[in-house]
């Protein structure tokens, strides 16, 4: 370990560090612009220029590796005049239109120069122009502001895996440009914005909306994969006016897709602000207390056999602990949390966990994915797979549809019996899995929403035994999920009781009569027109499929807007906060039904949020540690069985829209149609369209 | 005064043949193979002892850069790139070699990989140069086929390929991490510093560049000795040089001559006395047009070597020598450089990318005195924050044309700026 001094002060790292990392030890700051500590090391801005002593010329202190006895000075009045120099020669084409640069107050340029900048420009030539290029809904470029830091093309490159950015040009002339002028398609191109440490690259649905410094700023969680990212949300006023992503190594490094940073519009549009009862065969505004009592009404006499419960995507584990004690209470033991129809089982709970961890990919060095597409899925999840499988070393192969993962795999095809064939190691990828000291398998919903998903995960398993996935100190079986309430769901136990019905037997009862009363958590994605003439009471925030086929709306709150607790992919426990309140007359979903419980007069036993997170933590031990994964158990789980010779179908087809929030979005409808396929709305553009 | 006898370039002019029955009757290929035999330590170290300099421009010991390769073969093989991407402006040398002597250079090639451990070698040559490819690529395929250099070159037990690389015409890929970029296919932009090519080249092997006049001068050295060619010139300045003479002479020409020759006599002898004789020159560019010129006073007297020029706040370059007499506009022809400079930036790192364009800007005003006094020092400055500051040497060779213009005829800038002031107040 090589010793250096930096400003008189010695300190001791790691071979290989650079004298900026080594200077961040320390607590020296050197400014910087085109460094970034998740990106290649560029070296262009010449912003972090540093003395060392015997060496000729001022060096980059982000590219210069530490040496043994090297005496670094930071703050002597030669670094300060080069540093000033370069910020006069940035500054010299940058525009002055920091009043107008949404950048403005959190950009590194103006940070900058307020220690490095003169109070007067020198420069009295014409300044450079720069075109501005269309990079898609999401991204608005101000390229004369670009600084030419390539922090963005190195990002697309490195971690997004699409090429799509490059600096066309020499000299004065070198522009940042998209790949002949196409947008950029990658699911983390709105990490582009964090990183631009300039007013170049701007997020375009908010632009022109908001100051930084007009914002509150809540940390939170997002909610819409199954991935649990660490967010922070901006809000002005009661309106969220943005998302960011918050570092968080163990899950999403400091990136965010695309999805959980735009859809924030769609929490302004559709919303559910006051209850509504269905009379004369239209949704008329009631109060709650209206509301609470014709369901209380409708539910009067019904035996309990024949009330229903599905939990949608993003519902917390508050509510579903809510609505299972609830259903327990009428006596009902048909409640489901799997609206896909997954065939996962809530027993045994390595069986539907990322057990290796999203940190514990970069460990790996073989991976099995069975029907997922994890750039679609968990597109941050998947830049991790990329980030492992660019250290080297990796092996990497898809069972299920055709996909372009971003990192090289080999694919075997899309049909189960290909799996079946691993598994009883006929194929070569047997070998591959078996001979890897940290082998992965990668389940996705695509291949487990299906009939026989349950002989599916019986055959992974069979395959992660045989294939030495699991063994002491490495869980290499893993279930990606797509929704962020599942886990919760399957850990809560929210799955038919003894005699219950599944999602499938609710509609099929539902359909024949049997079934009553639906009530539908915020589950959307379940089939409407099957519920026949069942009455449906619809608690959520978005006025999507399930309301319009209500008989009762419950007005409840999306996920920026409670204190709620959801556990990630991983099986980590984690909780949002409230960044904005309901609107209108929305109520947290825990708290109607805690309401609704007492219309009933069989009230829930808890009625402070502390109350009802230590009824969750004797419902599963889990909930009484967040942020936090311990190993699962592995056991017995799944079916024998044939497979069907049907391909396994993909999870997703849009990855812009898969629950209420991002359909609502303009944003996410915006993207749908710039980056179909399976967009919604996938018909052909004529000559005639915009 | 180079003797006859110790020219390394004898067919320098093209009057004789250039292809390899010429180049072997000039001594080329002659016992190539007993020269390898004498083992890689052998040759890197004669190439030491000889003196030998780069011929590039940054004049880095040549036997100094070959012993900073890996003594033992790695997994990863060795390179030897040759930079003939000749494309400093007043410099013409390497050209004339690989037109009329690439035998020289081919031979060279072999010994050179041969000394670092390098089973191939990769010539960068200049887009522009069309028929010097076409030569240098005969010139290979001749060796091929006389199985000097390929499989078991020369007889030697060592297999050694060699391929011409055609450059697309940037400035910029003649800085040897950029050319290594352009030669993996990437856009020519020069790397950062350390890794150095010899641990992180090219493909991210070790690699050595060395200029096509370095190379193409081994064969010689190793035939006749290191000291022979220690012996001509200075010390620490040794041996031969092409210099390029051109501009108001009056035999602009291409002449090898021993180092550290005075310029004065250089000029004379070769070129034909600058136009209107001694006392019409203005000021000479020594090494092509990256270094500071040198005003008349210094040309009297300079030694053309590496440090008797940085003695005189200039530098050797490439030896092209641009010679300007009285009826130079100066300023303008700085100014020209100072335009060179910031079309051929790569604009990777900012000093350049922006300084360049400022400089050029200013210098532009300062031709027709469109300036104010102050900017003098101001120009002064900026090219004081581009030097130093940047990835390559291109802002230091953008940035000393200017110093060297300030530094030797500041009088000349104020007078056009008080002569365009006046114009301007007369007319008001």
């Amino acid at each position: 370990m090589p010793k250096l001094t930096i400003d008189g002060r010695e300190v001791e790292v790691e071979a290989g560090t650079t004298i900026l990392q080594a200077a961040e030890v320390l607590g020296i700051e050197i400014p910087r612009f085109c460094y970034h500590e998740r990106l290649a090391i560029a070296g262009n801005c010449r912003m972090c220029l540093v003395e060392v002593e015997k060496m000729p010329k001022p060096v980059a202190s982000c590219a210069m590796p530490v040496g043994e006895g090297m005496v670094v000075k930071t703050t002597t009045p030669t670094v300060r005049k080069a540093r000033q120099g370069v910020m006069e020669f940035l500054l010299i084409n940058h525009p002055l239109d920091c009043p107008i640069c949404d950048q403005g107050g959190e950009c590194d340029l103006q940070d900058q120069a307020m220690a490095y900048g003169a109070d007067r420009s020198r420069y009295h030539e014409h300044k450079r122009a720069v075109v501005d290029k269309d990079f898609g809904p999401l991204i608005k470029t101000f390229m004369t502001r670009c600084i030419q830091c390539t922090r963005c093309v190195r990002f697309i490159t490195e971690v997004a895996g699409v090429p799509e950015l490059g600096a066309v040009g020499r000299g004065e002339h070198m522009e940042i440009t998209t790949y002949v002028g196409k947008a950029v398609s990658s699911e983390l191109s709105g990490n582009l914005i964090d990183l631009c440490p300039v007013g170049a690259l701007t997020n375009r649905p908010a632009s022109y909306t908001y100051r930084a410094w007009e914002l509150k700023k809540t940390e939170s969680i997002d909610t819409m994969d199954a991935l649990g990212s660490a967010i922070r949300i901006d809000a002005r006023g009661n309106e969220v006016i943005r998302v960011l992503p918050r570092i968080n190594d163990d899950i999403n490094e400091e990136w965010l897709s695309d999805r959980s940073r735009f859809a924030c519009d769609g929490l302004k549009r559709q919303r559910l602000d006051r209850c509504y009862v269905r009379r004369d065969g239209r949704l008329q505004p009631v109060s709650w207390t209206e509301a609470l009592g014709a369901v209380a009404a409708r539910l009067k006499g019904v035996a309990g056999s024949r009330v229903a419960a599905i939990a949608g995507d993003q519902t917390d584990c508050e509510t579903l602990t809510a609505a299972k004690d609830l259903m327990a209470s009428l006596g009902s033991a048909n409640l489901d949390c799997r609206q896909d129809g997954a065939k996962l089982e809530a027993g045994v709970r390595a069986s539907y966990l990322f057990n290796t961890t999203i940190a514990g990919i970069e460990q790996a060095d073989a991976v099995l994915i069975v029907g997922s597409n994890p750039r679609k899925e968990a597109a941050v999840l998947n830049a991790r797979l990329r980030k492992r499988w660019l250290a080297g070393g990796f092996k990497a192969a898809l069972v299920g549809p055709q996909a372009d993962l971003a990192f090289k795999h080999e694919w075997l095809g899309d049909s189960p019996a290909v799996l079946a064939e691993i598994a009883a190691g006929r194929h070569p990828f047997f070998g591959v899995l078996k001979g890897a000291p940290w082998p992965m398998i990668i389940l996705g919903q695509g291949a487990l929403a299906r009939e026989d998903g349950a002989a599916v995960l019986g055959l992974a398993r069979k395959l992660a035994e045989a294939a030495g996935v699991v063994k002491d100190g490495w869980n290499g079986f893993n279930v990606l999920h797509t929704a962020a309430a599942r886990v919760g769901g399957l850990d809560l136990a929210f799955v038919p009781g003894q005699g219950g019905r599944d999602v499938a037997g609710i509609v099929d009862g539902a359909a024949k009569g049997e079934v009553e009363v639906v009530f539908l958590l915020g589950a959307d994605e379940v089939d409407m027109k099957g519920l026949g003439n069942a009455f449906v009471v619809y608690l959520g925030s978005h006025g999507d499929a399930g309301a319009h086929r209500a008989d009762v709306v419950l007005p409840g709150a999306a996920y920026t807007e409670k204190s709620a607790t959801f556990v990630n992919t991983e099986g980590r426990v984690q909780r949002t906060q409230l960044a904005v309140f309901p609107p209108g007359e929305a109520k947290e979903d825990w708290k109607v039904l805690r309401a609704l419980s007492d219309v009933l007069g069989k009230p829930l036993a808890y009625d402070t949020p502390r109350q009802l997170r230590d009824r969750m933590a004797t419902l599963n031990r889990v909930f009484a540690t967040l942020d936090a994964v311990s190993p699962a158990t592995w056991g017995a789980f799944g079916a024998e069985g044939a497979v069907a010779d049907k391909p396994f179908l993909p999870a997703i087809d849009n990855f812009y829209m898969t629950d209420p929030i991002s359909r609502a979005s303009k944003t996410m409808a915006e993207c749908s149609g710039a980056f179909g396929p399976g967009c919604g709305c996938n018909h052909k553009k004529t000559g005639t369209h915009g | 005064m180079l003797r006859d006898q110790d020219r390394i370039f004898t067919n320098l002019y093209g009057i004789h043949d250039w292809r390899l029955a010429g180049a072997r009757a000039r001594g080329d290929w002659d016992g190539t193979k007993a020269i390898l035999e004498r083992g890689r330590d052998a040759l890197i170290e004669e190439v030491k002892n000889s003196g030998l300099r780069g011929r590039g421009g940054a004049g880095f010991s040549t036997g100094m850069k070959w012993s900073f390769m890996p003594k033992q073969p790695g997994p990863r093989p060795h390179y030897l790139v040759i930079n003939a991407d000749e494309g400093e402006p007043g410099t013409c040398k390497d050209r004339e070699i690989m037109r009329f002597d690439p035998h020289k250079l081919v031979e060279g090639a072999l010994i050179a990989s041969f000394a670092i451990g390098a089973h191939a070698s990769y010539i960068y040559i200049r887009g522009e140069f069309v028929r010097e490819a076409q030569n240098l690529q005969a010139a290979i395929d001749e060796a091929y086929a006389a199985g000097l250099i390929g499989k078991n070159a020369c007889g030697s037990g060592w297999d050694f390929d060699l391929y011409v690389h055609r450059g697309g015409g940037a400035y910029i890929c003649g800085e040897e991490s950029a050319l290594i970029e352009s030669l993996e296919g990437k856009k020519g932009q020069p790397r950062l510093k350390p890794p150095f090519p010899a641990g992180v080249g090219l493909y991210g092997c070790p690699t050595t560049v060395n200029n096509v006049e370095s190379i193409a001068v081994v064969p010689s050295i190793m035939r006749r000795g290191a000291a022979w060619f220690a012996g001509l010139g200075r010390p620490k300045n040794s041996g031969t040089k092409i210099f390029c003479i051109s501009g108001h002479v009056n035999k602009p020409c291409n002449v090898e001559e021993e180092m550290g020759i005075p310029l004065k006599e250089l000029i004379e002898r070769h070129a034909g006395g600058v136009r209107g004789g001694w006392d019409n020159l203005l000021a000479i560019i020594p090494g092509g047009c990256s270094v500071p010129l040198l005003p008349k006073s210094v040309c009297d007297t300079v030694l053309m070597d590496f440090d008797s020029l940085r003695d005189a706040r200039s530098g050797l370059g490439t030896a092209a020598v641009i010679v300007m007499d009285k009826s130079t506009d100066v300023v303008r022809a700085i100014s020209r450089l100072s335009r060179f400079y910031m079309h051929e930036s790569c604009g990777q790192c900012t000093p350049c990318r922006e300084g360049t364009g400022w400089m050029s800007r200013m210098m532009e005003r300062m031709v027709t005195g469109d300036a104010s006094i102050e900017e003098i020092d101001l120009l002064e400055e900026v090219t004081r924050q581009v030097e130093g500051h940047t990835i390559c040497a291109l802002g230091d060779a953008a940035a000393w044309p200017i110093q060297g213009l300030i530094r030797t005829f500041r009088p000349e800038l104020e007078r056009r700026i008080h002569a365009r002031q006046a114009s301007k107040t007369s007319a008001a």
